[in-house]
């Protein structure tokens, strides 16, 4: 849907000398077909507050508090470097496995429950939070091992089982007409989204409540692009979603929510419309309108 | 003009193109140095040896040298014929004869100029059957504790001060000559621990020999193993252990055996470290003709690479040794190349079902 709305003229320039562009996002929202879902508040699932991370003695978190809603897509953006995939990575406790990793203050909580509280095991937090990695990684074994991985873990061993959820999972992943006829041959084998796919299958297997996303796209073709969209737009029927990305258009074509940060803070956090149309703050709106970053 | 053309692609008149000529040719003749000593070992070792493991009528193989303990050798002149016979066959051969003599009431038949050779007749069997048992269990033992130290030293422990120094004691070890691990293998399995000279020492010396190489190869084997499949795997909720054990030990298999297979060679060369702990000079009883199993372990085995130390400087030599020696080496030979082979099969077939 094209919008007509005035863009909102920033109130400062992060560079004093660039001519103010005000007319910048609507050019840019001019094409690009923006989910017409109406975002009403939803249930948080996860609750980050005051959160201040380190690797080692570098601070890449500072004070971030953000409520991701339940069912809906969350979009991280900002320049590279500035934290997004380290909160990612905080939301299924992947960076326990980084040495020298802290959280200095603040805290996670999923449906009210610290991540962090002692008798909270990383392992099952996981098996909860599942996350898709920016370059495809499935394992080099057939399509069927690659979806079953998971439950294979957890013991799984009874047949019918592993069948039914290979398919819904791929079914879930939109996968399944491509690969029905060849679940038994290696995963390499298929195509760049084809195996990004894959890998979401895999992850969706183990049924998590949450999905969270580092980049998914950005090794794709604009059409293997297009696919993982429309289907992270499915997947918000039952799962809540946290993608990162670098592209404006793809933040705006997939989410619902948009949280903003620069240097490691949390700039903005709102309605995806609202982020990219009416942005607060004159960070967001050079960032959005592609003037910085 | 077109005679006076210019080319400006012309020669240059220096000196260079000619000194370039000169090295290439002194790296030319250093690989042909090279090659032709390698030729003259390995055409002498076949040559010869090939005479003593093949033969000209079927099966056209020498079965008994292959199969067989080593004898003593008997040359002597008998009834104006000159006869070369193994101990045991010369031992028949003289009963037999002085029998005869005694039935048709002929004085004792007379052996003249009896020469004894020792190991020079008979077979290489127990040597064959003691390198394998010595390869196969010693590298059993240093996959096993290769592997574990390597997944322990790059997987879990933290990188300071002290795994590096770890690090860097292995890397030295992996410098000793190895008649100090001989040495080593003597004090620590021979003596101190009382396992006497037998192939559980053996195993052990042999195994901390070559366990720097397999921990190092095996440490770039995980390390090979790319990041994509232990964070798949950890955010699909598995613990550490099943991570490495499902996601990261299979695809750094082929890698290990890779370079394990130097190490194979290496353990089935390998003289000084077996010399005084696991090697007997000569041995009847074959390892299994044990009378309970935990004697397997406890017994001393003849080893190639000592057996042709043995025929080759520990007995006065002559025309009749040759043949025992170029024969235990060709053999051997064989057998290294034999198991280097089966290690690379199977290395394929693990790179085949486990690539990425
Ligand atoms: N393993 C690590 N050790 C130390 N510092 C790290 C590590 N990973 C990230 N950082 C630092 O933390 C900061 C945030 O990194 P992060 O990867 O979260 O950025 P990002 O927003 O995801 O960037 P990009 O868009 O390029 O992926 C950066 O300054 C980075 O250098
Ligand atoms: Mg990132």
């Amino acid at each position: 849907m094209v919008t007509t709305t005035p863009v909102m003229p920033a109130s400062e320039s992060l560079d004093p000398s660039a001519p103010p562009r005000p007319a910048a996002n609507q050019r840019l929202f001019d094409s690009i077909p923006m989910r017409a879902t109406p975002v009403t508040p939803a249930r948080t699932v996860i609750d980050i507050q005051n959160l201040d991370f380190f690797y080692g003695a570098k601070q890449a978190l500072f004070d971030v508090n953000l409520a991701l809603e339940e069912k809906r897509v969350t979009a991280f953006i900002g320049p590279s470097g500035c934290g997004k995939s380290t909160l990612l990575r905080c939301l299924n406790r992947m960076n326990d496995l980084i040495d020298g990793t802290r959280i200095a203050r603040g805290s996670i909580e999923i449906r009210g429950i610290d991540i962090h509280r002692r008798d909270v095991d990383p392992i099952e937090l996981r098996k909860r939070v599942g996350m898709v990695f920016q370059k495809s990684n499935p394992f080099p074994k057939s399509i069927y091992e690659n979806i079953v991985y998971g439950l294979r873990l957890q013991g799984v061993r009874d047949k019918t089982r592993l069948d039914e959820v290979v398919e819904r999972s791929l079914k879930g992943a939109a996968l399944w007409d491509e690969v029905k006829d060849r679940l038994h041959e290696s995963g390499l084998g298929l195509s760049g989204g084809q195996q990004q796919r894959l890998c979401i299958a895999r992850a969706i297997a183990v049924e998590p409540e949450v999905i969270l996303m580092d980049e998914p796209c950005s090794a794709l073709d604009p059409i293997a692009t297009a696919k993982i969209e429309e289907l992270i737009h499915d997947l918000k029927r039952d799962y809540t979603i946290v993608i990162v990305t670098h592209s404006m258009q793809q933040a705006a074509r997939v989410s619902d929510k948009t949280a903003f940060f620069y240097m490691g803070k949390l700039v903005e956090y709102n309605d995806t419309r609202t982020i990219f149309m009416h942005p607060a703050n004159a960070q967001t709106e050079a960032y959005v309108s592609g003037r910085f970053g | 003009m077109a005679d006076r053309e210019i080319n400006p692609f012309a020669t240059q008149a220096t000196w260079f193109p000619r000194f370039e000529k000169g090295v290439f040719w002194i790296f030319r003749l250093a690989t042909y140095a090279v090659l032709l000593s390698g030729f003259a070992v390995f055409g002498t070792i076949v040559v010869k040896g090939a005479g003593t493991v093949f033969t000209t009528r079927a099966p056209f193989l020498n079965v008994a040298f292959l199969t067989q303990a080593p004898e003593t050798l008997y040359v002597f002149e008998y009834d104006g014929a000159k006869h070369e016979l193994g101990a045991k066959d010369y031992r028949a051969f003289r009963e037999t004869e002085e029998a005869k003599a005694k039935a048709a009431g002929k004085p004792a038949p007379k052996f003249e100029s009896v020469e004894s050779i020792v190991y020079s007749s008979g077979g290489i069997f127990p040597a064959i059957v003691g390198t394998i048992l010595l390869v196969v269990g010693s590298m059993a033992i240093a996959l096993v504790l290769g592997v574990a130290s390597a997944i322990y030293l790059s997987e879990y422990a933290k990188n300071g001060p002290v795994v590096r120094f770890i690090r860097l004691a292995i890397i030295n070890l992996a410098g000793v000559p190895s008649i100090v691990f001989g040495l080593f293998g003597y004090g620590m399995f021979v003596i101190f621990l009382g396992w006497n000279v037998s192939l559980l020492a053996g195993w052990f010396t042999l195994a901390f020999m070559v366990l720097p190489v397999v921990i190092t190869a095996s440490e770039e084997a995980l390390r090979a193993v790319p990041r994509g499949f232990r964070d798949a795997s950890l955010a699909l909720g598995s613990t550490k252990w099943q991570t490495i054990r499902k996601a990261v030990l299979p695809y750094a298999l082929p890698g290990v055996l890779t370079s394990s297979i130097l190490g194979v060679a290496r353990v089935a060369g390998e003289t000084a470290p077996i010399m005084f702990t696991a090697a007997y000079v000569v041995r009847d009883r074959l390892p299994w003709q044990v009378s309970q199993v935990s004697d397997f372990f406890f017994q001393g085995v003849m080893a190639l690479p000592y057996h042709i130390y043995v025929v080759s400087s520990k007995i006065p030599q002559n025309v009749y040794t040759e043949r025992v020696q170029y024969g235990a080496a060709f053999v051997f030979l064989m057998l290294v190349a034999a198991i280097a082979t089966g290690s690379i099969l199977l290395r394929n077939r693990l790179r085949g079902r486990y690539q990425w």
